[in-house]
Formats: C-alpha cells, sequence, structure tokens
C-alpha cells in the first residue's frame, strides 16, 4: 500500500467542454449572488440579455415536453445569442436552439421526442458534423450538476464503465483507494446559465416545483446565473408557510419571468397537458429545412414575446390543454 | 386467435415482471408491459421512471420518462439523482431497454449508426440507458428482431452488456451480479449462456421456426435444448391490453 497517487486507467477522448472551475465558482458566489431579498421579476426579453451572452455554456431542466422552459428558449432565439455550447438533456430547447444555428458544442445524453421518434432537426446537425458532441448518460449529466451543487470538481459513479458512451465522453477512470474497484470519475458541470420553469414563484425567486423535481435541485444550485420562468407568482408569505416546499431558495435566482402555459407545446403536470397536435406538426414540417424556417418563423420569430406566443396557440387551445390535464 | 407481434412481444415482456419487484421503466413497449403486469400478475409491481416517479398507478400509458403520467398516484415523486443512486446501491431489481443494435453478448447501440463523428444515423443516445444496464441486477432487452438490427458487432456500445465474454463486465468495474438477463424479440425468448454470456434462443413464439429465427440473426445463436414454445395471451389478457393498457393506441 505504498502507492500514495491514484492511478487514472483509462480516459474518454471527448472534449471538456467545460471546466469544473470550483475555485472560480465559488469565488462567483461569494461575489455575485446577492444575500439580499431584493425583488427579481423581469419579463423573458430583459432575462435573456442581462443574463446570457453569446459563447455561454447554458442548460435546461427538465426536458423538452415537461416543465419545459420554452418561452425563455424562445426569446433566446429571437435575440440569436451565439456560440452557446449546450447540456443537451432536452428536446424542443435543444432543437429550437439547432435550428436557429446558434449553438457550437454539446455534452448529449439523450435528444429524441420518446414515443413519436427522433428529432429531425438534431439528427441533421449531428449526421452534418455541425455541432461537437460529447457522450454521457443520463445520471451522468445529473451527476455532473450533483458536483457543482457540492463545490467539487468531480464525483465518482458506477456507470458508463466499459461503454462507447464513456469513450466519448470526457470522464476517467480509476481504481478506488479505499476499495481497489473501478470507478469512473465525472467532471463537475458548471453552467454560466441555467434556465428552469416551475409551477410556482414568489418575486424573490423562491420557487416551488410540483410533481418530480427532475434535476432541477442540483441544476439551480450548479448554475452561475439562473433563470426561472414561473407559471404563476405567490406571495412571499406562502413560500413562507411552506418553505419545506422551496427546492430553490431565493439566492439562487436571479430573474423571475412570469410565463402561464411556458412550458407549451410540453406539459405541466397538474396545469395542462402537453400539446400532442402541436408536436406532431413541429416533428412533420422539421424533416426538411424548409419546414424547420417556416415553423421557427412562424412562432419564434414573428412573435414578439410570450404573450405574443400565446395568443397566436389560442385561448381556445389553451384552455383545452388545461381540460385535460390529469388530476391528483 | 389473432394478435399482432408487438402484442406478442408486449406480453413476453410483462410475464418476466414479478409482483413486488423493483422495474425501471423505459420508453416504449417497456411502459406497456409494465402497465399489463399491474393488470394482471402483479398489482405491487413497483415501476420506477427515471426523472423521478416512483410506484406509479400506471392508469394512462406514459409517451415521455418523465411526464405526469410517470407518477401519478404513485408511492413517491423525486428526481433524477434519487432513482439512479438508488440503483447504484442495489435497489432496482430489473432494467427494461430497447436498442436499435445489439450484438451477441448484450452490448446495446442507441447513440450513432456508422462512424460518431460523422454518423450515418444519428439516433437519441444513452439517455438513462447506459445507467439502467450498468447498475440494475438484471436487465431485460425488448428489441424487434431483424438481421440488421442482431449485429456481430455494435457500431457503438451505448449500453454495456456482457461486454466481450464473461467476467468482462466486472473486469470493467461494472457491479458484480449485474448484466442482461432476457432478450425479448417478436419472435423468441432468448437468454445468456452462463459459460460464453453468448446469446441464446431458449423459446420460440408459437409459428416461429427456429430457422427463421437464425435467418434474421446476424450472428451465430446458441440454442437451449429442449427448445420452448412461448404461451400465447387469452382473450381476456388481449382485450385487457388493447381496451385498458394503450387506450391511445400510442404503440399497438
Amino acid at each position: 500500500m505504498g502507492n500514495k497517487t491514484i492511478e487514472i486507467v483509462e480516459e474518454g477522448i471527448g472534449e471538456l467542454i467545460q471546466k469544473p472551475d470550483v475555485e472560480e465558482f465559488r469565488k462567483f458566489v461569494r461575489d455575485k449572488k446577492r444575500r439580499t431579498l431584493v425583488e427579481k421579476v423581469m419579463d423573458e426579453k430583459e432575462a435573456v440579455s442581462q443574463f446570457i451572452k453569446d459563447g455561454d455554456y447554458i442548460g435546461v431542466e427538465l426536458y423538452g415536453t415537461v416543465r419545459a422552459p420554452l418561452s425563455i428558449i424562445r426569446e433566446i432565439v429571437r435575440q440569436g445569442k451565439k456560440n452557446l455550447r449546450l447540456a443537451g438533456q432536452g428536446l424542443l430547447e435543444i432543437d429550437y436552439l439547432l435550428a436557429a444555428d446558434l449553438v457550437t458544442a454539446m455534452d448529449v445524453t439523450y435528444i429524441g421526442y420518446e414515443v413519436l421518434g427522433l428529432s429531425p432537426i438534431f439528427r441533421r446537425a449531428a449526421e452534418n458534423g455541425k455541432v461537437k458532441i460529447v457522450e454521457w448518460s443520463n445520471a451522468a449529466m445529473a451527476w455532473r450538476f450533483k458536483a457543482a451543487a457540492m463545490g467539487v470538481p468531480f464525483i465518482p459513479i458506477r456507470s458508463m464503465l466499459g461503454s462507447d458512451t464513456f469513450k466519448y465522453s470526457a470522464a476517467k477512470v480509476i481504481m478506488c483507494p479505499f476499495t481497489g474497484i473501478k470507478l469512473c470519475l465525472l467532471p463537475a458541470l458548471i453552467l454560466d446559465v441555467g434556465i428552469i420553469h416551475v409551477h410556482k414563484a414568489d418575486k424573490y425567486g423562491n420557487c416551488v416545483i410540483e410533481g418530480i423535481s427532475g434535476f432541477a435541485f442540483e441544476m439551480a444550485r450548479a448554475s452561475k446565473r439562473l433563470i426561472i420562468s414561473t407559471e404563476e407568482i405567490v406571495s412571499t408569505d406562502e413560500i413562507r408557510r411552506y418553505p419545506e416546499k422551496t427546492i430553490i431558495p431565493y439566492f439562487l435566482t436571479d430573474a423571475i419571468v412570469y410565463a402561464p402555459f411556458g412550458s407549451h407545446p410540453g406539459e405541466m403536470v397538474y396545469l395542462y397537458e402537453r400539446d400532442e397536435e402541436h408536436l406532431r406538426m413541429f416533428l412533420k414540417m422539421c424533416e426538411t429545412e424548409e419546414g424547420t424556417k417556416k415553423y421557427m418563423d412562424e412562432y419564434i420569430y414573428s412573435v414578439k414575446n410570450h404573450k405574443e406566443y400565446l395568443e397566436k396557440i389560442g385561448i381556445e387551445k389553451l384552455m383545452k390543454l388545461k381540460y385535460e390535464k390529469m388530476g391528483r | 386467435m389473432k394478435y399482432s407481434k408487438t402484442e406478442l412481444m408486449i406480453f413476453v415482456a410483462a410475464r418476466l415482471m414479478e409482483d413486488y419487484s423493483t422495474c425501471f421503466i423505459g420508453t416504449g413497449i417497456p411502459m406497456l408491459a409494465a402497465s399489463l403486469a399491474q393488470k394482471l400478475h402483479a398489482p405491487h409491481l413497483i415501476p420506477i421512471f427515471e426523472f423521478g416517479g416512483i410506484g406509479a398507478n400506471l392508469k394512462k400509458l406514459p409517451r415521455a420518462v418523465g411526464e405526469g403520467r410517470t407518477f401519478y398516484r404513485a408511492l413517491a415523486a423525486t428526481g433524477i439523482c434519487d432513482i439512479m443512486e438508488s440503483a447504484q446501491r442495489g435497489f432496482i431489481d430489473y432494467g427494461f431497454l430497447g436498442g436499435a443494435q445489439i450484438d451477441p453478448y448484450g452490448n446495446l447501440n442507441t447513440t450513432v449508426i456508422g462512424e460518431h463523428s460523422r454518423p450515418k444515423v444519428r439516433l437519441p443516445g444513452s439517455g438513462g440507458g447506459n445507467d439502467v444496464g450498468s447498475l440494475c441486477w438484471r436487465t431485460i432487452i425488448i428489441m424487434k428482431h431483424e438481421k440488421k438490427r442482431f449485429v456481430e458487432k455494435v457500431d457503438f456500445i451505448t449500453t454495456p452488456g456482457y461486454l466481450g465474454g464473461k467476467g468482462k463486465r466486472e473486469e470493467s468495474g461494472l457491479p458484480e451480479g449485474t448484466g442482461p438477463y432476457r432478450v425479448v424479440t417478436d419472435l423468441a425468448l432468448l437468454d445468456f449462456d452462463e459459460e460464453t454470456k453468448r446469446m441464446r434462443v431458449i423459446s420460440l413464439h408459437p409459428g416461429v421456426t427456429l430457422e427463421e429465427v437464425k435467418e434474421n440473426t446476424g450472428f451465430e445463436l446458441l440454442v437451449k435444448e429442449p427448445l420452448e414454445v412461448t404461451p400465447e395471451p387469452t382473450e381476456e389478457e388481449l382485450r385487457i391490453l388493447r381496451e385498458e393498457v394503450d387506450k391511445e393506441r400510442y404503440y399497438i
């Protein structure tokens, strides 16, 4: 047992597209995360222009059709934030940004429409070699956020071993100094900007999510800047009465954007169903570049903001989705 | 009695689900099989979905692994770290997965066909697949039986099976005693030989010959003698599948 170094047995060949600089993160959190309760309500235009820069590494939670922060993503597209790097665990979020040609590199785990099939936009981007792609598993991405939330540069796990998912990642395999077993080390993933859509928030950014929490807890804590869109703005008194429900406390949040039906065409559990018709139409149109352009023009570029987007979808459709929701 | 190949595949997968077992359910047929198993023989089956749903009543069929239907009247709604950490701790008995390609050792590809840098076809990627196949005790794979899917070597190992043979999983550091358990296809039920860890036919579906299975497999298959014949679903079971499980006809 004289050996005092940990041996690196294997290394993935994928590029580390965001370095886990935990020292810099600590200083950022010390200097830039406000301790005081200040009001952070703003519209999506202001949130995106104030907190997202060209070249940023951004991430979204949950994904595509579930609690998706799409009103914010559509605004990023309208503002044309360029050279973005992404944590690719999404569908529509990723596809909108890819279709608008705003992405240079992605850490990917799964981009597909599950029961509705593959994503034509992602397929084209990957098959043309237009975007740099690094592979990870779903757990790996969530645990990378967890490591960042813990403030440590890496976390050991027991999946990804032996696979090409590992080979095309930026993970490393080591021998555990305590047990002698092989472990996969994941680099922490610190986001420049995290974007999350929640059920309720107060004006300071205390947030409540209903149903499963996905990876919101970890991602919120792994983000330097955090933009929250919310279905409802509630009083701080209500937050204080049920503090155990606050999954994202105010000091993590930088912007609160009021966005009812913000997940459309995705669902918001207990509030509205996903818009199956719209999703199928989107996927059909995206089979070709021309169709994709047409969709983007119609539903993103030609509407000024989320309010106009909702008017375009129409109150009748929105009420129908509200009516179709599953109860408790 | 008339039933489709997909329907039979769902029945075979559902029969593998035991009451009171914890099952990691992926997108597609596993969702139908779990819902059917809950209605037929495993009312206490605990479906687990990667983004946090534990013990849902699968009254309506989920279309995505994070949607509301994956935790409808569930016992708990947590998050992906908790679920994956439960699997890593050893709590999840079965994992159900599909794939675009599989090799004789049960390695699965859901990432690319062709080269990784310039793929012929880009598939969705791992999602939870790699974790499910790495961390659950037994992995059950559900796939259409076609020569282009059952290949000697997968283009990309998204999810590890037995890698290159017996002992290779453990050598790579994956937890001991885990790995692919059964492969359910539209032609047969298969397992993995104890000694070589290569895929082996154990049961043929009604009306299917061994020749047919071999013709649709791109590698040499082992055969367990005597071969069994897969039991057919009853009229009542079929009715439950069609009228109660997939009412909206997403899959069947």
